[in-house]
């Protein structure tokens, strides 16, 4: 099936439907894609006001918003969304669909994958345009692995890309994306949400955060998490945890940094008390700069931070957040 | 309740893995493992069993020395397992994965589909939709706890900011995350029972499926070229625990990381 030169976005909201930084890294990709062929850049923006966002988006390179309306989508899980990336999928005939690689869009693509038969790539870190054959590429088997891929068939495609990998580029003064409504019909059986609760505010997720620090479980306990909490706070850094501190019930699985948690790539990481075992470090190796603070001197980490200090993080870590505050002015 | 239990044999993820000369997995260079997700769906879905009685079936798409882990699911309490082996189905991609695990769905009689977050091989965690899709099921995916009750199950989904509870009635889907359960040890009788349980193996035609729309030629994507990511970083230790802080406190402003 031939396909239209469109790249569709689907766009990655807040709760409080609000795009995310990821949302403009996928369109400025677009726009970066479809400058050599002419073609256009869409976005699917499912909220109660999308066409509020058309000046926004179009800011970042969406010349089409297609608009599914309705303040149920943040009660949806994945089903309700599927029905209406189907049919912007089915108006738009995009060659690209760029999502990003969440927990929902793979409940996504899962179902259109075999609705449209789209070919899917996920965990994508990069796309280039090579001589009109779209290559994109990523890490595999936690990072031991770089490949590139591409698709076989012609027809819809959906490429779910890793968030922070791409850079968003603002264009002052372009024009807002021209808003198309869409009527979308629910035809997923559904999963319903019946009670939604709120556990912590919506602050940066570990995936978009520039700065990390983790505890593990040489943290003793859940009480001492607030030494992490502290330092956090002070290096504006989301929290991190290990695997058996989640599993002990001292941190949410969110904040499971590892093989079987999250893969994150922040420009700075301070494993504090974790001995860095091969499931963590392929979660986090890839991360820019590595601090790691253990008493012991034979901990595997040391073997690949690039910072590695030797001592007591109960010491170390309250010292640390204070003159850190001494640092930047910031009082006591 | 009869539950169906999805595992997958994935490669042991602490050994080395290693490509073909057409770029996938090497799988006969590196020991299969029960994908470590898939545990968790496991015990699920013999904890549930063992609360509401019934039957429970694992199924899995693999090829034949996945027995070996099957028969690891079964000391662990599976009762019986279905495999689906066959040479076609080498390199199957998302599509032709879910296709054949919905054909032999069809064939057994469930209340619910249980499976793993996700392959540790692949990360890819869409199966599970693609599964129910085929099936024209609702899915119940990412759970962090599961309950079967008149009628209808229900989960504990976490997101970022906390977590929904969501339902779907029955006959559904359900993917486990890995805090839902401890996955248990076989028992030294459950070793001895797993061997003669009824483990049943089917090829591709006996699902109705044509060999050529599956497998590495039937594929939506494919790798071009793949490198191994070295990682060259020389680690600095600083031993002076009292100078610590300050240290690290230079260590990033010189990097201008704070
Ligand atoms: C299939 C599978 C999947 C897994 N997935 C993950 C995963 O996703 N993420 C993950 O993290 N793990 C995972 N693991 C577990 C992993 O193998 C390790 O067990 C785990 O990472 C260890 O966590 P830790 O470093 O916090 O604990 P430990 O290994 O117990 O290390 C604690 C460290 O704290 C140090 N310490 C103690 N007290 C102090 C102190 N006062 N000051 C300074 N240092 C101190 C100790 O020296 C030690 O090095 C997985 C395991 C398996 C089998
Ligand atoms: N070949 C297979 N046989 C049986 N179950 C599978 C197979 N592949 C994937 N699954 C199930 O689907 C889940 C998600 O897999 P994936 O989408 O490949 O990450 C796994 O945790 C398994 O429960």
């Amino acid at each position: 099936m031939a396909t239209n030169n469109e790249i569709l976005v689907i766009a990655d909201l807040t709760p409080n439907y609000e795009p995310k930084k990821v949302t403009f890294e996928l369109l400025s990709k677009a726009a970066e894609l479809q400058q050599a062929g002419g073609g256009s850049v869409a976005v699917l923006v499912m909220a109660p006001d999308p066409a509020g966002l058309a000046q926004k988006l179009g800011e970042y390179g969406a010349n089409k918003l297609y608009a599914a309306s309705g303040d149920h989508w943040n009660k949806e899980v994945a089903g309700g969304a599927a029905d209406a990336v189907e049919v912007a999928i089915n108006v738009s005939n995009p060659r690209l669909v760029l999502a990003v690689a969440s927990i929902n869009s793979r409940d996504l693509a899962g179902r259109l994958a075999i609705r449209l038969g789209s070919g899917v790539l996920w965990d994508v870190t990069d796309v280039k345009d090579e001589g009109g054959k779209l290559i994109f590429s990523g890490p595999i088997w936690g990072g031991s692995y770089a490949v590139s891929s591409s698709f076989t068939h012609d027809g819809n495609a959906i490429a779910l890309v890793k968030p922070n990998s791409l850079t968003a580029t603002k264009r002052e003064g372009a024009a807002a994306a021209e808003v198309v409504p869409l009527n979308v019909e629910r035809k997923t059986k559904g999963a319903t949400i019946t009670d939604s609760v709120q556990e912590a505010s919506a602050g940066v997720s570990l995936e978009e955060a520039a700065t990390i620090v983790s505890g593990g479980r040489g943290m003793g306990g859940p009480e001492n998490f607030k030494l992490i909490e502290d330092l956090a706070a002070v290096l504006g850094a989301a929290v991190g945890a290990s695997r058996p501190v989640v599993d002990a019930g001292w941190r949410p699985y969110r904040q499971q940094v590892g093989q079987t948690g999250k893969t994150v790539k922040p420009k700075l990481y301070i494993a504090v008390g974790i001995s860095g075992e091969i499931q963590h470090k392929v979660g986090m190796q890839t991360s820019e700069t590595i601090i790691a603070i253990n008493k012991d001197p034979d901990a595997p980490i040391f073997g690949f931070a690039d910072l590695g200090v030797v001592g007591d993080l109960f010491k170390i870590v309250p010292a640390l957040t204070e003159e850190i505050k001494r640092r930047k002015g910031i009082a006591g | 309740m009869n539950i169906v239990v999805c595992m997958k044999e994935t490669p042991d993820t602490t050994a080395e893995k290693r490509f073909t000369a057409d770029l996938r997995l090497d799988r006969a260079a590196v020991a299969g493992v029960i994908n470590p997700y898939d545990e968790y769906g496991i015990e699920e879905a013999i904890a549930q069993k063992e609360k509401l009685g019934g039957e429970l079936t694992l199924l899995c798409m693999g090829p034949a020395r996945a027995e070996e882990s099957i028969r690891k699911a079964m000391a662990m309490g599976v009762d019986k397992a279905v495999l689906i082996s066959d040479p076609a189905l080498e390199g199957s991609d998302l599509i032709a994965t879910a296709r054949v695990l919905a054909a032999a769905l069809q064939k057994l009689t469930f209340d619910i589909v249980i499976f793993g977050q996700a392959s540790t091989d692949s990360n890819a965690g869409m199966i599970v939709t693609a599964v129910a899709e085929l099936l024209g099921l609702p899915a119940l995916t990412w759970a962090s706890k599961l309950t079967i009750e008149g009628g209808k199950a229900t989960i504990k989904r976490s997101h970022e900011t906390g977590y929904d509870v969501v339902e779907a009635p029955l006959p559904c889907v359900v993917s486990v995350t890995q805090v839902i359960n401890e996955p248990r040890y076989p028992s030294l009788k459950g070793i001895m029972q797993a061997k003669r349980k009824e483990l049943t193996s089917y090829k591709l035609a006996d699902l109705g499926i044509d060999a050529s729309s599956v497998g590495s030629a039937g594929a939506g994507s494919k790798v071009e070229a793949a490198n191994r990511v070295t990682l060259t970083r020389t680690p600095e230790i600083f031993k002076d625990a009292d100078r610590a802080a300050l240290y690290i406190a230079d260590y990033l402003e010189k990097r201008k990381l704070i």
